[in-house]
């Protein structure tokens, strides 16, 4: 995705480096835009190969292909990547690329710290994968690394690990600081709050919760190095501590964490739907309205993911009906986006349907997540494949589709070249049908009493397990052919005009398609 | 995409996944309703929760996808440009509120039901190792290990799989029916977790702390569940069987265990042959070592010692008592002494000693119970 | 950067750096949540001292005991069962035997269930208040002296106290009874 310099660019910008070192040192938020998002491909693929090894294991009962030490390091392994490495960069990398094209700004507003918040990154995973090939292999404990196992039982790789979780944290934190003064100090005038485009609200608010709760997670980790190598006892109950204040504290961070990766989301939809039903958003403040409240919400609710660990019963019920309340905004927000469609002027191109996917997947995640909440119910679902049910489908459907309908949505923009929409829409099609193969099953694998984290299984659930796999592996595949789209359209295509699609609105189209290096560097008017 | 076009997609992909669906195994789709008057509670909340997402569901999706057939561009050119209508906002925030409170109302009774934990009249402690359950019923005394019983063959595909693989064990928990039973649970290393289906009982196993539920089984029967939160490598193979009872049954039991334990601590003082030990020491081996030293007794090399030949095995009788009963420090070896009997500890290393050769190569000594219990009350170490 | 985009910058820094010491404030402040909204869970380990009244009820007191991690040392309730009256102090005793040939150290740390009994539980001595050394062979009946509050919720009926003993020979004993110290200065704490 390379920037063009712009013949009648008034400032005499120079265009970018050649070479490696463009890349490397780059401070452009274009190109760090793109880093991002090529290295959250990458680690998506990654992620998702230790996935198929998960599903390759659980074709059949029995074990076939890996030990049950190594499958659950492929677990753990394959939480954090697709978490850090994959959903959260890929949304850093639109920030990166649409924010200050969208608030009319020249760039971000500390180039140079963007710059090393990309490129810790690839550090910090190489050091987690290189786990896999240290004595005792990888982190075995999974992606939420309950005390004790990942103090006093974990492999010696788990300092590697809290080292690597420190790096990725100050990646993010420095991105958020990034976005939020983007967003509250380079705003073009005459773009007051309330008319900035959602998808920068959704990262204003993402941004803050970013500040809130990764340090929490730094000081998790902190802690569990100092009970694994001080002699501190925060989660041994030996020393006077406590295994479930571990969860507490962990899910503190957890839970907003969780909302991190879907208001982005949350916010491309907006975009998306709006354009293609040639229609403006409806109800935009309620929808900026509905993101704030999700956001505040999402910090009284974490213990939901605690429900059997014995707390008293006050405190289960005001979780469970916190937890409850939250459906409220996120239904207004649903509403909303059918609303929008509703007597509008509708064309299916591929973003659009990775959109509408979105909304609807999402929402039977969001269903069963409802379901979750009921708190005498969560015993029966609580570490069940129901869970997993609900968190990729979320997550799965939600979060990567909206990165995907992102991806197709504004590569032309970035690329100057339109993707081929054949491709795309077969790329949609067939990820539709085995998404939903692969997890839709799961939910009532889950109910039918099959826990999560298991190498195999009892014989009554090796049916599904069976299609789960089947539509696991169908996916994957398909991603490669996004690979394949996503690469031919940076080579070349039916070139973008600057608007792209009737009907899309915001300053972002209003620049050259692909945008000069350095845009914006006279601020837009904004009525 | 015209919608012909869309209708002939849809017709398709039905077809190629129609088939999986129609093939796979329908019978065990939902949460089951369980075996106490609490499990059907719940089942039942759960039920109306579902309905009522499905219902959500189909209203709103509804809509969408009428919008979506209706409002093409080709059928409406047009659109409209309406987009705010703060009643509309206000109606669909305090109806879904309202939708809440109906379902939260329930959820609260049930749940405070659960929590009603005044005494039982059968009081279990339940500790989760790595990787199996022990009991203790604080009545009666009676107390015992819990392991999967289901054949490594089977799991490594060398045999077919019995109908309750990976859901049975050598010991069940036996309770009365009709009766209120309690269950303290907690840990001895890490976070277990001890869920039972059909009881709707699901409480962490905490190392330090203690964790209570209860039930009242309606119906004999026998309820399999599982271990809930990952422990370690075999957080898959650790389940729960339960055995519920009329009374009497109950009571049989109690005292065939109370009998089962003081016959156990006269053989340890009994003198065994050779043959005897060895004959009980095979079966033991198979249950707790096969697993790391294989039944060929070689091990898997680089990660558990082969024991074939092993120069302990063979010549070090004192070290060899030391390691079943101390575990290997730093090693995935564990100590067995407070998990088998001195009788089956005896009998498992005599085995070892006995066989794949290494009688013949070693000194082929015997181990007595007798020794082991000495060791226990004298020699152990820290 | 103009001057209030430094000004952005500098808050949101204070805010992480803030975000991370309350991350470690989350411990002792538990406590505190605990006490003031009453939500409780874990049993005191420190001397509490309550008048004894005479208008407590009849309860079941069940005593549980644990080695953690299969420490050696032979670990049990002298009494499983005791009968006694809310409102009043009671003393029971554990047994203890170091088995082993070294000297060793543990730690007992307390449980009640179910949890919202912690709260009407009083000690005035406990073996778990202290490390606990026992020289190879040697054995000891170690004491607790406690008193369940007539406040006690009316619906239970039957209270489990458990103890679960940790080795802790291989700690640095010093540094550990000082965390205990400290943790025991803030009383209740919920889960």
């Amino acid at each position: 995705m390379s920037a063009v310099i712009e013949s009648h660019d008034h400032d005499h910008h120079h265009g970018p480096a050649k070479g490696l070192t463009r890349w490397l040192f780059t401070t452009n938020h274009k190109d760090i835009g793109t880093l991002y998002l090529w290295f959250s491909f990458l680690m998506f693929l990654v992620g998702g190969a230790m996935a198929m090894v998960i599903r390759a294991e659980l074709f059949q009962p029995g074990m076939q292909i890996v030990q049950p030490e190594f499958y659950n390091q492929m677990l753990t392994l394959h939480g954090l990547i697709m978490i850090f490495g994959a959903v959260m960069p890929a949304f850093v990398g639109l920030a990166n690329w649409l924010v200050p094209m969208m608030v009319g700004a020249p760039d971000m507003a500390l180039p140079r710290m963007n710059n090393l918040s990309f490129w810790i990154l690839p550090f910090a995973f190489f050091v987690l994968l290189s786990s896999l090939f240290m004595e005792g292999g990888a982190p075995n404990f999974g992606w939420t690394f309950y005390a004790p196992l990942s103090t006093t039982y974990a492999p010696p790789s788990v300092t590697f690990f809290i080292f690597s979780v420190h790096i990725m944290g100050a990646s993010s934190i420095m991105g958020a600081i990034n976005v939020i003064v983007t967003i509250m100090n380079m705003r073009a005038p005459g773009m007051t709050l309330m008319k900035m485009p959602l998808f920068v609200w959704s990262w204003l608010i993402t941004a803050y919760l970013l500040i809130a709760v990764m340090p929490v997670l730094a000081g998790a980790v902190t802690m569990m190095l100092m009970d694994i190598h001080f002699g501190t006892s925060f989660f041994n109950a030996a020393g006077g501590g406590d295994p479930v204040l571990f969860q507490h504290i962990f899910w503190f961070f957890g839970h907003p964490e969780v909302y991190i990766m879907i208001l982005p989301a949350f916010g491309i939809t907006s975009h998306i739907i709006s354009t293609f039903s040639r229609k403006p958003l409806f109800g935009y403040s309620s929808m900026v309205w509905a993101m704030a409240s999700i956001a505040i919400l999402s910090f009284v609710v974490w213990a939901h993911h605690m429900f059997t660990v014995g707390m008293p019963l006050a405190a289960e019920l005001f979780f469970m009906w916190a937890t409850m309340l939250i459906a409220v905004p996120t239904g207004v927000k649903v509403f909303n986006w059918v609303a929008t469609m509703f007597k509008g002027s509708i064309t299916y191109e591929t973003p659009m349907l990775f959109a509408i996917a979105f909304v609807v997947l999402f929402t039977i995640g969001g269903f069963s997540g409802l379901m979750l909440a009921i708190t005498p119910a969560d015993f029966q679902y609580h570490d069940t494949y129901f869970v997993v049910a609900h968190f990729h489908y979320v997550l799965v459907p939600g979060a990567i589709f909206s990165i995907m309908a992102a991806v197709y949505y504004w590569i032309p923009k970035w690329t100057g070249n339109m993707y081929d929409e054949r491709l795309g829409r077969l790329h949609f099609w067939l990820s539709f049908v085995s998404v939903n193969v692969t997890f839709f099953p799961q939910h009532w694998i889950g109910l039918a009493g099959m826990p999560r984290r298991y190498p195999d299984y009892a014989l009554q659930f090796a049916d599904w397990n069976m299609v789960s796999t089947a539509g696991a592996f169908a996916f994957g595949l398909s991603q490669i052919l996004f690979l394949f789209i996503v690469i031919k359209t940076v080579r070349g295509g039916k070139k973008a005009t600057s608007q792209v699609w009737e009907g899309a609105e915001g300053l972002e189209w209003t620049v050259d398609s692909p945008p000069a290096y350095h845009t914006f560097t006279t601020p837009p008017k904004v009525s | 995409m015209k919608l012909s076009n869309f209708a002939k997609f849809l017709v398709l992909s039905s077809l190629l996944v129609a088939p999986i669906f129609g093939w796979a195994d329908w019978n065990a789709l939902n949460m089951t309703e369980g075996a106490t008057e609490v499990s059907k509670k719940v089942f039942d909340l759960h039920m109306l929760i579902f309905w009522i997402c499905v219902v959500i569901g189909v209203v709103v999706f509804g809509v969408m996808f009428y919008s979506m057939y209706a409002f093409t561009k080709k059928k409406n050119p047009n659109p409209s440009t309406f987009h705010d209508n703060t009643k509309l906002e206000i109606l669909w925030t305090v109806i879904p509120f309202v939708i809440l409170v109906v379902m939260a109302i329930p959820a609260t009774n049930v749940l405070k039901e659960i929590y009603n934990d005044e005494e039982g009249d059968v009081n279990i402690q339940v500790v989760g190792y790595q990787w199996k359950w022990q009991y203790k019923y604080l009545e009666d005394g009676i107390n015992f290990f819990s392991n999967l019983s289901t054949d490594q063959d089977e799991i490594y595909n060398k045999i077919p799989k019995g109908e309750h693989y990976l859901l049975e064990v050598d010991e069940p928990v036996v309770i009365p029916v009709g009766k209120k039973v309690r269950f303290l649970i907690t840990a001895n290393d890490v976070i277990h977790s001890w869920w039972v289906p059909d009881f709707a009982i699901k409480q962490d196993a905490i190392p330090g702390f203690i964790n209570t539920a209860w039930t009242i089984v309606d119906e004999p029967g026998l309820y399999r569940g599982n271990c809930t939160e990952l422990c370690g490598k075999n957080h898959g193979f650790m389940p729960i069987v339960v055995r519920a009872v009329e009374q009497s049954e109950y009571d049989e039991w109690v005292s065939g265990k109370k009998q089962a334990a003081f016959e156990l601590a006269q053989l340890t003082e009994k003198d065994w042959s050779v043959e005897e030990l060895v004959a009980n020491g095979e079966s033991v081996y198979v249950k707790n070592c096969a697993a790391c030293h294989q039944v060929s007794g070689q091990g898997i090399p680089g990660i558990f010692p082969g024991l074939a030949g092993s120069e302990i095995v063979l010549n070090n009788k004192p070290r060899n008592i030391e390691i079943l009963m101390e575990g290997v420090q730093g090693a995935a070896m564990q100590s067995f002494a407070n998990q088998l009997s001195e009788v089956d500890i005896a009998s498992v290393i005599t085995y070892t000693r006995q066989s794949w050769g290494n009688r013949e190569k070693g000194d082929g000594e015997v181990v007595l119970p007798k020794e082991i219990l000495e060791y226990k009350n004298n020699n152990q170490k820290s | 950067m103009n001057k209030s985009a430094k000004k952005t910058v500098k808050f949101l820094g204070f805010a992480v750096f803030g975000m991370f010491f309350f991350s470690f404030a989350l411990v002792p402040l538990y406590d505190v949540f605990c006490e003031v909204t009453g939500l409780n869970g874990k049993v005191a380990l420190e001397s509490t001292n309550i008048d004894e009244v005479d208008t407590g009820r009849e309860i079941k007191l069940q005593f549980i005991s644990h080695n953690n991690e299969e420490m050696p040392w032979i670990f049990k309730p002298s009494e499983e069962v005791l009968d006694i009256k809310t409102g009043k102090y009671y003393t029971t005793t554990f047994y203890v035997k170091n088995v082993t040939n070294k000297e060793m150290t543990a730690q007992a740390i307390p449980s009640v269930a179910p949890s919202n009994a912690a709260s009407h539980l009083s000690k005035l001595e406990c073996f778990c208040f202290n490390q606990q050394t026992l020289k190879p062979g040697e054995e000891a009946l170690l004491p607790v002296k406690f008193l369940v509050d007539t406040d006690l919720p009316s619906n239970i009926k039957s209270v489990a106290m458990s103890y679960t003993i940790f080795d802790i020979t291989d700690y640095d004993k010093q540094e550990l009874a000082m965390q205990m110290n400290h943790d025991s200065m803030h009383s209740e704490e919920s889960h």
